[in-house]
């Protein structure tokens, strides 16, 4: 899932600056299992920039309304009818789904409520831990189901490097060193003879060095 | 066994039951504090009902300090069923506390 986290209320304030008619707009989906931008975290909003303009007797509306997904046109539509009673949309949704909803709203001020982070997945309630960089080109085939690419701190596609100590990277005592959970893992698994094998030079054009991407499946269209 | 009259109590069946949401919302309807009344830790019926509870309370701190409100508003505490001594004792300091702070700043 995509993970995020929560803006820094403060922040959120400054970009809200003096408007005070407010949409807040959650999203059903990774938003919403990562614990930062469903409808729980919408409410959680809500009630801050209410408690904090009640302190500050400032005038008010905010309305709380959370899509099925803010990254597909037709849940955005559904909004249509009351966006334009408000002067900001403020999304909770990665940052696809606040651009979809700006394109989607083009005279309207979207702004996003979330920092997007990272693809990964959830270690156990309330963690959450990086496993893929869309790179566009998977290798998890050579490398024992271990991504290199977004686990190793270099990405380095043949490893481990000097850095790795007692399976932890040199740059933070917390971090796994990808490399050696990929050699522990082949072990496990009867491929060490793999480890021999070189990964080739990465084309990098596959993922975001290649510019902004787009995928079409021509069968799929209407 | 008598504790303040200003002290208003939600039952709930479980402190494991209090939740972000609700102790905002409770700041929201007015109160001027709110405290979370939980079992002795490590005897919660449901095991770790009031542990996750401390953890939301300690969360809804960090929260009321970023609206300006003020940490100190809310607060956990924890007392077996037969304690009802102990139980009006939190409650005499929690009144005592939210009145140094004075009314919620919500409410003016």
């Amino acid at each position: 899932m995509i993970v995020g986290d929560r803006k820094d209320f403060k922040e959120i304030l400054e970009k809200l600056g003096s408007r005070r008619r407010v949409l807040v707009l959650g999203c059903n989906e990774c938003v919403t299992v990562c614990g930062v931008g469903g409808e729980r975290e919408v409410g959680v909003l809500s009630a801050e920039l209410r408690l904090y303009w009640k302190k500050e007797g400032e005038t008010f509306e905010i309305r709380e309304h959370t899509l099925e997904r803010q990254c597909d046109f037709e849940y955005i539509d559904q909004i249509k009818g009351f966006a334009d009673e408000y002067d900001v949309i403020l999304s909770m949704a990665c940052g696809a789904g606040v651009q979809y909803v700006a394109e989607a709203y083009k005279t309207k001020l979207v702004l996003p409520a979330v920092n997007t982070t990272f693809l990964g997945v959830t270690i156990e309630q309330g963690v959450w831990s990086e496993r893929c960089q869309g790179c566009g080109s998977c290798i998890l085939d050579m490398t024992a189901g271990v991504c290199p690419i977004a686990r190793c701190s270099k990405s380095l596609l043949n490893g481990p490097c000097g850095g790795s100590s007692e399976g932890k990277c040199e740059i933070d005592k917390e971090i796994d060193c990808a490399w050696q959970l990929i050699v522990d893992r082949l072990k496990e698994s009867g491929q060490m003879e793999r480890y021999e094998e070189i990964l080739p030079v990465k084309d990098w054009r596959t993922g975001r060095e290649g510019g902004p991407r787009k995928r079409v499946r021509e069968d799929l269209k209407l | 066994m008598s504790y303040p009259s200003n002290v208003k109590v939600v039952k709930l069946p479980c402190t494991g039951r209090v939740d972000v949401l609700l102790i905002l919302r409770t700041f929201e309807s007015g109160a001027d504090g709110v405290y979370v009344a939980g079992c002795m830790e490590g005897e919660c019926h449901f095991l770790r009902g009031n542990l996750r509870a401390r953890r939301r309370v300690d969360y809804v701190k960090g929260l009321l300090e970023e609206v300006g409100l003020g940490g100190g508003r809310v607060e956990m505490f924890n007392m077996s069923a037969s304690q009802g001594q102990r139980f009006a004792q939190f409650a005499r300091e929690m009144t005592e506390r939210i009145r140094l702070l004075g009314p919620s700043p919500v409410r003016k």
